[in-house]
């Protein structure tokens, strides 16, 4: 390793990456974030919304996904009344099954996150890799990968989603549709966002693959494709983690947008956006509380991200963007 | 040009806010969706045909009450000596919009391309061999056999100007495959005491009042603004805030807050449709479920239980807000054959619902998948939904597949399902049509609907025999014994019949029809 | 130049050939057609007959060449769902999405550049604070919300906006327009903004950022050394220099405004193509929802390719380059 067979003084190890990521540990992105009140705000009730999320099951006061401890009389009930019937009370009130809406809400928010989460990861690991062979390769394969995630980035998210909905549809045989509904999210939401991570990763991988340590390791028979991964890796993951907790933020939005129009997860486990399908109906009837809190919780959870994934950004990249 | 644009413009506009300005007589009806098409014998869908009942005339039609009532035909009745030929007497002195005179030979093109290939009105048409006319006014239709009830399978089958129809070569039904569209599709020349005037699919149709129709009383709306909606709450908000006059599909948790609600009032009433529940019969083990070497449904017990799980009160007020007549039939009152007995149903009763459950050897219970369409009936998702929770309480661990009826359906078709809810309107307003599809075995064009495939060799015999029976009494009596059979079976686990709701604004009234297809001509105004 | 044109051209075919496979697989296999062209009483028999004569019992490859070979002819076939030519359908649709999608683009690119550049001249504001929350709630937000919101506020409560649709329209020759009548203006009101919020913030931040990367440079720098006033710093020069990649953006987002639009229709009722779109897959007309993707395919294809050859003209940089179209 220190054999310096080439001429010129670059090194054949360069200096550790000085990656985004390395900087945002310094005190500086501290120093940032404790100067922005909107940032503190949104790290706690973004917290707070996860941890809510995570821990449901042991903190819920109900489980709604477990349709037989459902008493459909209970229906309808507003927040801290008695229901007429059988005189239980709700915190947050019932919906139409009569599911507690608080307990509806932590669940919900969990299957949210996960598919946001979810769908997220595997966008970031699709696009991560695509970007690194397209950047790597160049020439034809560069192409057609970038060719892709041209028309990928031009059309609307939704748009892909539901085609590949569409497409899980008809291949996913009908009695198994309901057990793989969530992946299929995930997936749908997932290829519909890797487009954004390829580039970033693309542009990186081109401009690490022009110097010199690659070829020098290229000389020393270490297939520079490794090196590349070990260099440009720590580089791009402050903009893809900048990319990827705004991403966050839309999938699940898109989560929501999905459910809407009626291809989401089932309802009898419901995500916040399946919770807002449902709630919508009574918009006119006078059951406010059932599309509210809902509704309330996903402008949260989605604003909170978002306010990070914002703050990450100016905080990561001083000339912002 | 473009002077005489915004000149065109304004005389537009200038008309247009006349228009606006509603006159007692224009009615804005908003539904959840459009008619399909204009052909009139190319669809057999509700909706279509309840655009099409204001352009064209049947023969025979239903009133609010359900009871066949005299329309382009004046009488009807079997021929005296031969039971196998219906003979129609035609009314006089009708014409078309276009000025033709309605006659004999219309009624025969017409039937004729009702029952032609492509027509989706065939199946009501199946026994008929011949149609012909006899004179001006009189037409025969020939059938197979004996066919008592033929006429209850006309109030769909609208009756087109033969000649009209040669002329803009629309005389085979719209072909989907053919490459070009049809005259007819968007043009209309009916009887109707409406006549077409501008059509945009999806969007809005405007029909005017026929000024030569055969009617003695002229309706009171004398324009239809027809306006699909598909959402929901943008629906109502239309009416909320008097862009429409008229709501026809209203959502049941809206019908409180309409009903308080100012210059606004709801008509509500049965519907001749039932909602019920199927199951997969048969030794196989179902596909969805983790028992694998049997079929828990095909144990009578299994399915006494689930009727004593299931609280059709709870669904009924509830998820339906009371827009529902909870019943123990799958046959709605309007049908013949329907008794008050039939419709009695138990009340729930969970520790014999376990007992049962346990006796069948299910005491932990077991899992299936339930498909459920979610754009079809009132709440259909809902109560699918309910349903498994109320199962849920007996051990039946059930998967909800909640899909627009567009991919709902085929699984039943298909026999694809385990277990499945439907709903069933009866348009001949007879059990046989029920029997026919529902009960009989799926062979042939018995049983289309029959997802459960549930097969009854003995009762299957009865089910043909009620085709040709002219003997009204004995015909009743098999009808009656099926529907025994069916009940004590539990061939289908009934859940409750639809209660329609029409909302519109306070000044004008139109009852709820039984079939969902209300003619605007019945629509009064306060005086 | 004509070397770069033809193999830019010849992407484009290739886009468009890649979309027509996804689009004729996709819905060769979404749901089944059949059941939703027939009414629930319809027998099976009957169901097969229609199956042979749409040509669905056909072996797949068989299908996707006429599926191609009538597509380059505007060929797609009849609606399953409403039985005429879904080219002319969709052309009868355009006008009202092609009217809501400008009305939105304004709308964002008017607001977007004068909130953008209010918030970067004056980067600490409260004002701009507040701005900058707002937008991202607007963000946060999704559509159908926001739609459902402004209906139950502005035509339920306070009744000054219809709820659905597009009001009279007058005819063209052609073209249905809404443009030209009160209730037709006062039905793209609610719409519109709902549709722009989004490109809105992208608008308003984009200016924003460029703005402040423009104003710290030395050529600003320079022009406020020369002693011109603020005005003409920050609207003469600053402003104009970020024109450029803005006016970029808002075009190509132009087809995403449309291909967006498939929300908004819905929830206002609005009778574009998006809602057509919606309501195709919900009835599985295949035809249309084939016709529609290789429509907005189209649309991107075209702006694309425009937007090429422009920088192309106008950056000679980007001839030596010649990889990557990405913008």
């Amino acid at each position: 390793m220190k054999n310096p067979t080439q001429g010129n003084a670059a090194p054949i190890v360069p200096p550790r990456p000085q990656g985004r990521l390395k900087a945002a540990l310094d005190s500086d992105i501290f120093y940032s974030w404790r100067r922005s009140p909107v940032t503190i705000i949104a790290t706690v009730v973004a917290l707070a919304l996860i941890l809510m999320a995570v821990l449901a099951p042991w903190i819920a006061p109900y489980d709604p996904f477990d349709p037989s401890s459902l008493n459909l009389m209970d229906g309808f009930t507003p927040p801290m009344t008695e229901n007429q019937f059988t005189g239980s009370t709700y915190l947050l009130g019932t919906d139409n099954q009569g599911r507690d809406m608080l307990s509806s809400i932590m669940y919900g928010s969990r299957i949210s996150l996960f598919v946001g989460a979810m769908a997220t990861a595997f966008a970031i690991t699709l696009g991560v890799s695509l970007g690194l062979v397209a950047g790597y390769n160049g020439g034809m394969i560069d192409g057609v990968i970038m060719r892709i995630a041209d028309i990928q980035l031009s059309f609307p998210g939704i748009l892909i989603a539901l085609l590949i909905f569409g497409i899980a549809r008809g291949v996913i045989p009908a009695n198994q549709q309901e057990s793989m509904a969530i992946w299929v999210l995930i997936i749908a939401i997932g290829l519909s966002n890797w487009a954004q991570f390829a580039r970033t990763v693309r542009g990186a991988t081109m401009v690490e693959r022009q110097k010199d340590y690659v070829s020098a390791a290229q000389i020393m028979g270490v297939h520079p494709f490794l090196i590349l991964l070990r260099h440009v890796l720590p580089n791009v993951l402050g903009p893809v983690l900048v990319i990827g907790t705004i991403g966050l933020a839309l999938a699940i939005i898109e989560e929501a947008t999905l459910s809407f129009l009626g291809v989401g997860v089932p309802p009898t486990q419901p995500s916040l956006g399946t919770l807002i399908r449902i709630g919508q109906q009574f918009l006119f009837s006078g059951e406010w509380w059932i599309l509210l809190f809902p509704a309330v919780t996903l402008i949260l959870l989605a604003l909170s991200v978002n306010l990070l994934g914002d703050w990450l950004r100016d905080a990561l990249n001083p000339k912002l963007r | 040009m473009k002077k005489v644009m915004t000149h065109l413009g304004l005389a537009l506009l200038s008309t247009t806010m006349i228009a606006g300005a509603t006159s007692a007589e224009t009615i804005r009806w908003a539904r959840g969706s459009d008619a399909l098409t204009l052909d009139p014998h190319s669809q057999n869908q509700g909706v279509t045909h309840n655009f099409a009942h204001h352009i064209y005339e049947t023969l025979v039609d239903r009133d609010v009450e359900g009871t066949l009532q005299p329309r382009l035909a004046t009488e009807w009745s079997l021929k005296e000596d031969d039971p196998t030929v219906w003979v129609f007497k035609l009314r006089e002195g009708v014409t078309f919009h276009d000025g033709a005179e309605f006659t004999a030979e219309d009624v025969v093109f017409s039937l004729d391309r009702a029952r032609s290939e492509a027509s989706n009105m065939r199946q009501l048409h199946v026994e008929v061999t011949e149609v012909r006319a006899v004179d001006d006014y009189t037409v025969e239709v020939q059938t197979t056999g004996p066919s008592p009830l033929y006429p209850d399978n006309l109030t769909n089958t609208f009756i087109m100007d033969k000649d009209w129809s040669e002329a803009n070569d629309v005389v085979e039904v719209q072909d989907y495959a053919a490459g070009a569209d049809n005259y007819a599709v968007r043009n209309t020349n009916g009887t109707g005491p409406y006549i077409l005037q501008s059509r945009e699919v999806d969007v809005r149709s405007v029909m005017t009042l026929n000024e030569n129709h055969w009617a003695e009383d002229t309706p009171a709306v004398t324009e239809i603004i027809y306006l699909p909606i598909a959402d929901n709450a943008t629906r109502i908000a239309a009416l909320l805030s008097g862009e429409v006059d008229l709501v026809q599909d209203v959502p049941v948790q809206d019908i409180d807050r309409l009903q308080g609600t100012g210059g606004v009032k709801i008509e509500t009433g049965p519907e001749n449709r039932v909602i019920y529940f199927g199951y997969r019969f048969g030794e196989e083990p179902l596909a969805s479920s983790n028992v694998t070497d049997a079929n828990p449904f095909n144990d009578p017990r299994v399915r006494e239980a689930m009727e004593l799980a299931v609280d059709r009160d709870a669904i009924a007020q509830v998820v339906m807000r009371g827009q529902a007549i909870p019943t123990g039939v799958a046959n709605p009152p309007f049908v013949a054959g329907w008794t008050e007995e039939l419709d009695a149903y138990p009340a729930v009763d969970l520790d014999r619902a376990q007992k049962l459950m346990a006796e069948a050897g299910y005491e932990d219970g077991f899992t299936v998948t339930l498909d459920t369409p979610n754009n079809r009936y009132v709440n259909d998702e809902a109560i699918s939904q309910a349903v498994v929770a109320m199962l849920g309480r007996i051990g039946i661990n059930v998967t909800l597949a909640s899909r627009p009826v567009a991919q709902h359906s085929p699984l039943v078709t298909n026999n694809q399902t385990d277990f499945y809810l439907l709903g069933w309107g009866v348009p001949t307003f007879d059990s046989a049509y029920v029997f026919n599809d529902l009960v009989h075995t799926k062979e042939g064009s018995y049983g289309a609907y029959n997802g459960g495939l549930f097969s009854d060799p003995e009762l299957d015999a009865k089910i043909q025999s009620l085709g040709t029976e002219i003997d009204m009494e004995a015909r009743d009596a098999t009808v009656a014994e099926i529907w025994e059979t069916v009940k004590s079976e539990r061939v289908l686990l009934p859940i409750h019949n639809q209660v329609l709701a029409y909302a519109m604004r306070d000044d004008i009234t139109l009852p709820v029809h039984p079939e969902n297809q209300p003619l605007l001509t019945g629509l009064t105004f306060a005086e | 130049m004509l070397a770069f044109i033809i193999r830019r051209l010849a992407q484009s075919v290739l886009v468009m050939l890649f979309v027509a496979l996804i689009a004729f697989v996709v819905f060769r296999y979404v749901g089944d057609p059949i059941a939703s062209m027939v009414g629930v009483e319809t027998r099976l028999a009957d169901q097969e007959i229609m199956r042979d004569r749409l040509g669905l019992n056909d072996p797949v490859v068989l299908q996707f060449l006429r599926f191609i070979g009538n597509a380059l002819q505007g060929e797609f076939g009849i609606s399953y769902r409403l039985q005429q030519p879904v080219t002319e359908l969709i052309l009868s649709r355009l006008p009202a999405t092609l009217e809501l999608a400008f009305a939105s683009a304004t709308i964002a690119l008017v607001f977007g550049l004068m909130l953008g550049v209010f918030t970067a001249l004056k980067p600490r504001g409260f004002a701009t604070g507040l701005i900058m929350a707002i937008s991202l709630i607007g963000v946060s937000l999704p559509t159908f919300l926001i739609g459902i919101g402004l209906i139950y506020i502005f035509a339920v409560e306070l009744g000054w906006f219809p709820s659905f649709g597009r009001g009279d329209t007058v005819d063209l020759g052609g073209w249905r327009t809404g443009l030209l009548t009160e209730s037709g203006l006062r039905s793209l009101v609610l719409p519109a903004i709902t549709l722009s919020l989004f490109q809105l913030t992208l608008i308003m931040r984009l200016v924003r950022a460029e703005m402040l990367e423009v104003l710290r440079t030395e050529y600003i720098r320079f022009a406020r050394a020369r002693g011109l006033s603020q005005r003409a710093v920050h609207f003469g020069h600053a402003l104009k220099n970020t024109l450029v990649p803005v006016l970029t953006i808002t075009g190509l987002q132009l087809g995403s405004v449309i291909a967006f639009a498939i929300v908004t229709e819905t929830v206002f009722q609005w009778p574009g193509v998006g809602s057509l779109f919606i309501v195709s897959v919900q009835v599985v007309d295949v035809p249309v929802m084939a016709a529609y993707l290789m429509f907005i395919a189209l649309v991107f294809v075209l702006i694309n390719l425009i937007v090429d050859i422009l920088y192309y003209v106008v950056d000679p940089r980007l001839r030596v380059d010649g990889g990557g179209g990405g913008k």
